[in-house]
């Protein structure tokens, strides 16, 4: 049982922390013809965008009600009708997902009277959905602003559970956190299939920014979810979410479906994946497909080969909850020790992180914690580069933003496969460090005091 | 101390700005910012533009007062490079909460202010403000001054909260700032005959050291480089040198005036992009110089080293012209900047197809008519769909452009070289031309844009099986999917359990080729080909074969 402090310091440095509305904005690009919109003055949303742009090498939507300091002093009813107005005629999207910045939030701006006076006056909006969040910068992180979007998408767009039409038993529902990528998407999206089951992700980012070619340039997302399929998801048999930041998303489900759900917090590792494929084949009354027995059987050796490597090693992890927690559970798992271990806001999950205590601070502190715990592996999105390079460890680059390294939105961690690959990686990267730093020499042997002794290799 | 708004208008009446002085009286009140449209705007704010500028001063720790949307979300996201200190790499932020807000934010900056000061001490702290704080009324001038004090080192306030503009207006008001609280409060070691300044520089990919030499070699020193490379003690005494460059034309204007209004310091604006530029730009500076009182030996020792470094660019530049015949390029840029690149470029074989002009002046517009000729494509302002079509046709070969539309074209299967900031490489100089062609080369003939534009070989085949399905739906009636008995509910089928280890002893028995039958038709790339339940007509024939 971890314990669970936060950073008394004044001034964050090197920080891992991203802010709500961009983790907002990203759930919004899970759905088909969707426009973000921040509504906050631009440099908000330019910020965000180029994020998203270097993690994805791709052309990301993305729009601001560009308020100025006049405009705020004012309020942002005037620029969010324009902003509304501007995108609707120009690009005609299938959907506008509204966050609101620190900027607006401080001006207090009550964004919902807004949208209903717009759409007063606009009758052109009125089949246009309008998804609002509230998503303050001073408050949370990415990964509970994703959160909240989705739980706010579900309570505007999805048709209540019709009990005159009959549920669809081969549909389930799928609620993914953000620290799920592309990759992780497709391949649950696969495994649903093998069970015969037909998954509705929300959001869909393996629709929307796996890196396909459009045919034509389309100003709005390019794939994802559509509002159609959404309306829908009222009528299936169960809802599967992943991630403890989804609780929140897949209780609005329930409330408004009906339909039971089931959270799995990780699905990275042997035993998750255990209990995942039981309950796939318990609620489909199927057998577990022998494609996954076949990959089972590949991770278990794959751990049997690793566990050299990984066990004992002590872990520098730094990432938001849920990513965290899935993390470093799954590497514990292999015999490495999380000795530090940082993370960006609360969450009911970091209590239970295996390790002795959980800060959420930023990446001085996890460089510092590294440091003084001697770790050898730091883990952490691509902003702990330049603490790897300076603790000189190896550094094994999760997460969002991977902006230094090409293939971010196809890293693959869940399911067997997804642990294999990953236990593998994470094996090899350790290999190397040894090959390069520490080898052997005459002098790693000697006699001191107390006798024959190992001095470490360790340049820190 | 001025205040805010003023120095905003001090700023937009700019007088060295060649834009604004053809501009009326109204017009340059209302200021150098477009106003901003909502829900189709792109691009920084002011905070942003003020970042870009400073942050290149390496030794001087970068300290951002607001929430973590500003900092939290941006750090770490430019390629200047720095030849000492990696203090400008770190992110500082105050990451305000929301108790912050309410209680106000100076206490946070002036504690975090000290934190830093204790764990880094610094050169200097420059602590920008942003939109939220400003709002609330954080006095950050007020919160460096007794910081300052306290800590004994300079704690700059740079005032250019975001929303005030946009990221050029936050490039001057950092000038503005360093004019205000940092340049003229040192003094150099020595100072020499040939000193100058270089204002606007950022150092991108160490482009600043691709020119470094050249002057090196004429005994040109740069006593301030701002902000590229640069160093805190460098820009206090930079009122010492005898001439400056302005490199990026419109970012720090006014910052090379008010030196030449305050201590005499003459400068020009010039570009070390392109042979020709590079040229112009050397004896400038040695002109200046010999102006300045400098022996006028000098000119004699720049002319003779452009005539050695131009008569091996040009010899260089021989070797791209067989591969650059007849091959069109669009540009898309706002830059004056890189008119010299583009003669270079043409010089080189290339034709320039298109150019934009959304930045351009008419000056600029003309300047493109001389060098393009009079059809010249001008582009106006394109949607990324207009010129994604127009690459999509194949009207041009390769586009160069910032990154902001790098996908327009990589999408249309077109090659596609950065030009603007951010790019992997450096282009200055007459090292830096060549390896710009070096990369167009490289981009042209590469083998993968002949494989990409070709469809997928079973889109035909595909096409053939629509065309045969749909004679035989007609032919044949009712269509048990289409039936409209069923409400318009699609039948959902599956794959059921031992289909799938079928499927597999399948793999295993005929290869890879027969994975796809794993997947039930409700896969997101399509309907299953496999699938019992269509009807068996409708199923393609290769597969009815191999069954
Ligand atoms: S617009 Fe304001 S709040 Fe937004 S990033 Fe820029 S300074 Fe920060």
């Amino acid at each position: 049982m971890a314990i669970v402090t936060t950073s008394k310091k004044a001034c964050s440095v090197n920080p891992l922390k991203m802010s709500q509305p961009i983790g907002g904005s990203f759930a919004f690009m899970g759905l088909r013809g969707a426009m973000p919109l921040l509504h906050g003055p631009q440099g908000c949303a330019s910020f965000g965008l180029t994020l998203f742009v270097r993690h994805f090498n791709e052309a990301v939507p993305m729009q601001t009600t560009a308020m100025s300091e006049v405009a705020t002093v004012l309020g942002g009813h005037e620029n969010l009708e324009q902003a509304i107005l501007n995108i609707y005629n120009r690009i005609e999207p299938e959907i506008i997902g509204i966050n609101s910045t620190g900027v607006t939030e401080t001006n207090g701006d009550d964004v919902e009277a807004f949208i209903r006076l717009i759409r007063q006056k606009h009758r052109q909006l009125e089949k246009l959905p309008l998804v609002y969040v509230s998503t303050p910068d001073f408050k949370d992180a990415l990964q509970d602003g994703w959160g909240k979007t989705v739980a706010r998408m579900i309570e505007v767009l999805v048709t209540p559970f019709d009990p005159a039409r009959p549920r669809d038993a081969s549909r389930v529902n799928v609620l993914p956190g953000c620290h799920l990528t592309p990759g992780d998407l497709d391949e649950l999206r696969t495994i649903f299939e093998d069970f015969g089951l037909k998954p509705s992700f929300l959001p869909d980012l393996a629709g929307s920014l796996d890196g396909h070619i459009p045919d034509e340039f389309t100003p709005t997302t390019i794939g994802g979810i559509g509002v159609d399929e959404i309306a829908t998801m009222g009528q299936v048999a169960w809802t599967i979410a992943i991630g403890a930041q989804m609780r929140r998303a897949a209780e609005t489900m329930q409330v408004r479906t009906g339909a039971p759900f089931r959270l799995f917090e990780r699905l990275c590792g042997l035993i998750p994946n255990d209990e995942f494929m039981a309950f796939l084949s318990q609620i489909t009354g199927r057998s577990v497909p022998s494609k996954y027995r076949r990959q089972r059987g590949q991770l278990a050796d794959a751990m049997l080969d690793a566990h050299f490597h990984i066990g004992g090693r002590k872990l520098a992890i730094g990432a938001e909850p849920d990513l965290l927690f899935d993390l470093s559970s799954s590497l514990h798992e292999m015999g490495a020790q999380v000795t530090a271990a940082v993370t960006t806001t609360n969450s009911p999950v970091l209590q239970r992180v295996r390790t002795e205590d959980v800060l959420i601070g930023d990446l001085e502190d996890l460089e510092e914690l590294a440091r003084t715990r001697d770790c050898d592996l730091l883990i952490s999105h691509s902003h702990g580069r330049q603490a790897a390079s300076r603790l000189n460890v190896p550094f094994f680059r999760v997460g969002f933003p991977m902006f230094d390294r090409l293939g971010a939105a196809h890293l693959t961690m869940v399911g067997y496969r997804g642990t294999r690959d990953l236990i593998f990686d994470i094996a090899n990267l350790i290999i190397t460090d040894r090959e390069i730093n520490h080898r052997p020499t005459p002098d790693s042997w000697r006699f001191t005091n107390s006798g024959l002794q190992v001095v470490s290799p360790r340049l820190h | 101390m001025t205040s805010l708004p003023t120095t905003i208008q001090d700023v937009f009446n700019e007088p060295g700005c060649a834009r604004n002085a053809s501009k009326s009286k109204v017009e340059r009140k209302n200021g150098c910012t477009k106003q901003l449209k909502p829900g189709g705007a792109a691009g920084g704010c002011a905070f942003d533009g003020a970042k870009v500028a400073l942050q290149p001063f390496t030794d001087v720790a970068h300290l951002v007062h607001g929430p973590i949307a500003c900092e939290g979300n941006s750090w770490d996201n430019r390629g200047s490079v720095s030849s000492g200190s990696d203090l400008w790499r770190r992110s500082f932020t105050t990451d305000m909460s929301e108790t912050d807000i309410v209680f106000g934010g100076e206490k946070r900056l002036y504690r975090a202010v000290k934190e830093i000061t204790e764990k880094y001490n610094p050169q200097a702290i420059f602590v920008y403000q942003t939109c939220v704080p400003a709002m609330i009324g954080d006095d950050i001038d007020m919160v460096c001054k007794a910081a300052s004090a306290k800590f004994g080192k300079p704690v700059i306030p740079i005032n250019s909260p975001g929303f005030v503009g946009s990221k050029n207006l936050g490039n001057k008001l950092a000038g503005e700032a360093l004019l205000e609280h940092v340049i003229g409060t040192g003094e150099p070691d020595y100072t020499t005959s040939y000193d100058i300044n270089i204002i606007g520089e950022y150092n991108l990919s160490g482009e600043l050291w691709q020119i470094k030499p050249l002057l090196d070699e004429l005994g040109i020193r740069i006593l301030s480089c701002i902000s590229g490379d640069g160093k805190y003690r460098e820009v206090a005494y930079s009122h010492r040198a005898k001439a400056a460059m302005m490199v990026c034309s419109r970012a720090m204007i006014n910052v090379a005036r008010k030196m030449r209004q305050r201590y005499g310091i003459p400068f020009f604006e010039g570009s070390f992009y392109g042979i020709e530029d590079t040229s112009d730009s050397l004896r400038q500076i040695a002109r200046m110089l010999i102006e300045s009182g400098a022996p006028a030996e000098l000119m004699e020792r720049t002319q003779a080293l452009i005539a050695r470094e131009e008569t091996k660019a040009w010899a260089a530049i021989e070797r791209f012209k067989p591969r650059f015949a007849g091959k069109r390029v669009v540009l898309i840029t706002g830059g004056v900047k890189s008119w010299s690149m583009v003669a270079a470029l043409q010089e080189a074989g290339l034709e320039i197809v298109g150019t934009s002009v959304k930045k351009s002046t008419k000056k600029d517009k003309e300047r493109i008519k001389e060098l393009m000729g009079q059809d010249a494509h001008m582009i106006e302002d394109m949607s990324p769909r207009e010129i994604y079509k127009m690459l999509k046709d194949a009207k041009a070969d390769i586009m160069l452009s910032g990154g902001k539309s790098q996908f327009v074209a990589l999408k249309a299967a077109m090659p596609w070289l950065d030009i603007n900031q951010e790019r992997c490489h450096a282009y200055m100089g007459y090292v830096g031309i060549l390896k710009l062609m070096e990369e167009i080369e490289k981009a042209l003939y590469n083998p993968i844009w002949d494989q990409l534009r070709q469809a997928a070989p079973w889109d035909e085949f595909d096409r053939n099986l629509q065309a045969r399905t749909a004679a035989q739906m007609h032919a044949q009636a009712p269509d048990p999917v289409r039936d409209p008995s069923r409400n318009g509910v699609r039948t959902i089928s599956f794959s059921n359990q031992a289909e799938v280890s079928e499927g597999e002893s399948a793999i295993a028995a005929h290869g890879p080729k027969l994975a796809e039958p794993n997947k039930p038709c409700t896969s997101s790339s399509g309907r299953c080909i496999a699938c019992k339940d269509i009807p068996s007509d409708l199923q393609p024939p290769a597969l009815q074969a191999a069954e």
